[in-house]
């Protein structure tokens, strides 16, 4: 056994190696997720979502993609709630509306999951300064 | 305060919340209350010859490619967009006869997408990213499931349909928040503006020319205003023998 010395700095670096992801996201804070920030909780008429927080959380990206496909494929354009409120199925118009704040909002789960949703390369953040340069609204 | 006063108080108090509830929900519908435009086939007119006094206007190429945030790229080959101008004689090259009106020869003529009812890029699209919808005969874009593949920008015989090779958002200066830009790796042409049908609005094009030479409507109603022109005009379309059958009519 006079390699045991050798062995021993190969299982270290090895494990260091190994933990990197832990111990780098533990000493960067990305591990700790921040609350996703709801911007719109005590405004009436804004203050509940097109569906429970629940659902929400767990099916968001299938209910953007069904919206997606019944405006652009079926042309239909108003979603009915369960308890009967009425929404134009619009991302930056409807969603952004009530969590204006996409950083605050769907970018803190995001990133913390390593999703990157690119959506964003077409539809337009109305936080965009190039937005907000648009004189008036057609 | 007596018996009569506290109901007569209650009656006020239970108007001024139903006023109130009322206003917030008109305003959450607005827009969608708006009645849509419909059609069962939406077609196109346009008069060249108002067209032809106004020289150098390009109000209806502005309005169009301002609200669906069309980049403006100078550079030859990679320009998108939705409707432009084209000299009469390439636009149609078909009709040309000879000895004609030297003023109508180099004519700009508006073109766009045609809505053919018998699209050739709709038939060589491999991911149905474009498709020509069976209630209204417009050919729609997903921009979606667009894979850039570009097989239909080499099936449509009228070169309505640009690629974008740069990221579209380099080039605008503002953008509108109602449509979506698109990104490069997409193709993108003309919806007759269905986003706007749906509100209740006509085509940004037709309602901004200031000479009223674009006519929007459904051709098949016999009482519509295209109709009417299509009845009392002589029309042309372009490259009628494909077999395309345009749905842009030209009053020359
Ligand atoms: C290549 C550009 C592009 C990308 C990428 C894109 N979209 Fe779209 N999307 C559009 C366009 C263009 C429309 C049509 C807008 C209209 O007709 O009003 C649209 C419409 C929609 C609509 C309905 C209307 C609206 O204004 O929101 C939804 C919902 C939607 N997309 C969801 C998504 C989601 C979710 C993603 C990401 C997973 C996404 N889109 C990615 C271009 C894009
Ligand atoms: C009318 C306002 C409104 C609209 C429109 C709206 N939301 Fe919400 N959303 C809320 C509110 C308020 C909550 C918090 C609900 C709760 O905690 O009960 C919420 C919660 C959520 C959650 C869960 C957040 C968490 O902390 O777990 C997600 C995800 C979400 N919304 C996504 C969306 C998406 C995607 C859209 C567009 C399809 C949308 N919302 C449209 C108001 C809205
Ligand atoms: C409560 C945390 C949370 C919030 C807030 C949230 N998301 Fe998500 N999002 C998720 C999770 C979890 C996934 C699924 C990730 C996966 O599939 O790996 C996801 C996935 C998505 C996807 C699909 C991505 C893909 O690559 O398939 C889209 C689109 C999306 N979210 C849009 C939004 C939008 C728009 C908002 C803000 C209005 C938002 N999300 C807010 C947690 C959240």
């Amino acid at each position: 056994m006079r390699d045991r010395g050798r062995i021993l700095i190969g299982l270290l670096i090895f494990l260091i190696l190994m933990t990197f992801p832990v111990w780098y996201n533990a000493l960067n804070g990305v591990s700790v997720m921040q609350e996703p920030e709801l911007a719109t909780k005590n405004v009436p008429g804004k203050d509940k979502c097109v569906n429970t927080a629940e659902y929400m959380r767990q099916n968001h990206m299938n209910l953007l993609n069904q919206w997606r496909d019944t405006v652009v494929r079926q042309d239909v354009r108003v979603y009915t709630t369960v308890d009967g409120r009425k929404f134009n199925m619009s991302l930056t118009n409807t969603c952004l509306d009530c969590h204006p704040n996409r950083e605050n909002f769907c970018n803190r789960c995001h990133n913390y999951l390593a999703v990157n949703p690119y959506c964003w390369d077409c539809h337009v953040d109305p936080q965009d300064p190039k937005v907000l340069a648009a004189k008036e609204p057609r | 305060m007596d018996r009569r006063d506290f109901i007569k108080y209650c009656g006020i108090a239970t108007v001024g919340l139903a006023v109130g509830k009322a206003g917030r929900i008109l305003a959450a519908d607005k827009l969608l209350e708006e009645s849509p435009l419909t059609a069962s086939r939406w077609a196109m007119v346009f008069d060249l010859r108002k067209c032809l006094h106004k020289d150098g206007c390009t109000k209806c190429i502005d309005a169009c490619h301002t609200v669906h945030n069309v980049p403006k790229i100078d550079i030859p080959g990679d320009e998108v967009k939705w409707i432009w101008k084209e000299p009469f004689d390439h636009a149609f090259e078909e009709q040309q006869n000879e000895h004609l009106p030297e003023e109508l020869l180099h004519a700009p003529s508006l073109v766009l997408c045609n809505h053919c009812d018998n699209p050739p890029c709709v038939r060589v699209c491999p991911t149905q990213a474009t498709w020509k919808r069976a209630s209204d005969g417009i050919v729609m874009m997903d921009w979606h499931r667009c894979i850039g593949c570009r097989y239909c920008i080499v099936g449509c015989p009228y070169g309505s349909r640009s690629f974008n090779w740069h990221d579209p958002r380099k080039y605008l200066t503002t953008i509108q928040p109602d449509f979506p830009t698109r990104t490069k790796g997409v193709v993108e042409k003309c919806t007759f503006c269905s986003e706007r049908l749906d509100r209740g609005l006509l085509p940004a094009c037709v309602v901004d020319c200031p000479e009223k030479a674009l006519t929007f409507g459904d051709l098949q109603d016999v009482h519509s205003e295209v109709r009417e022109l299509l009845a009392s005009n002589f029309t042309i379309r372009r490259k009628p023998s494909l077999g395309t059958q345009p749905q842009v009519y030209y009053i020359v």
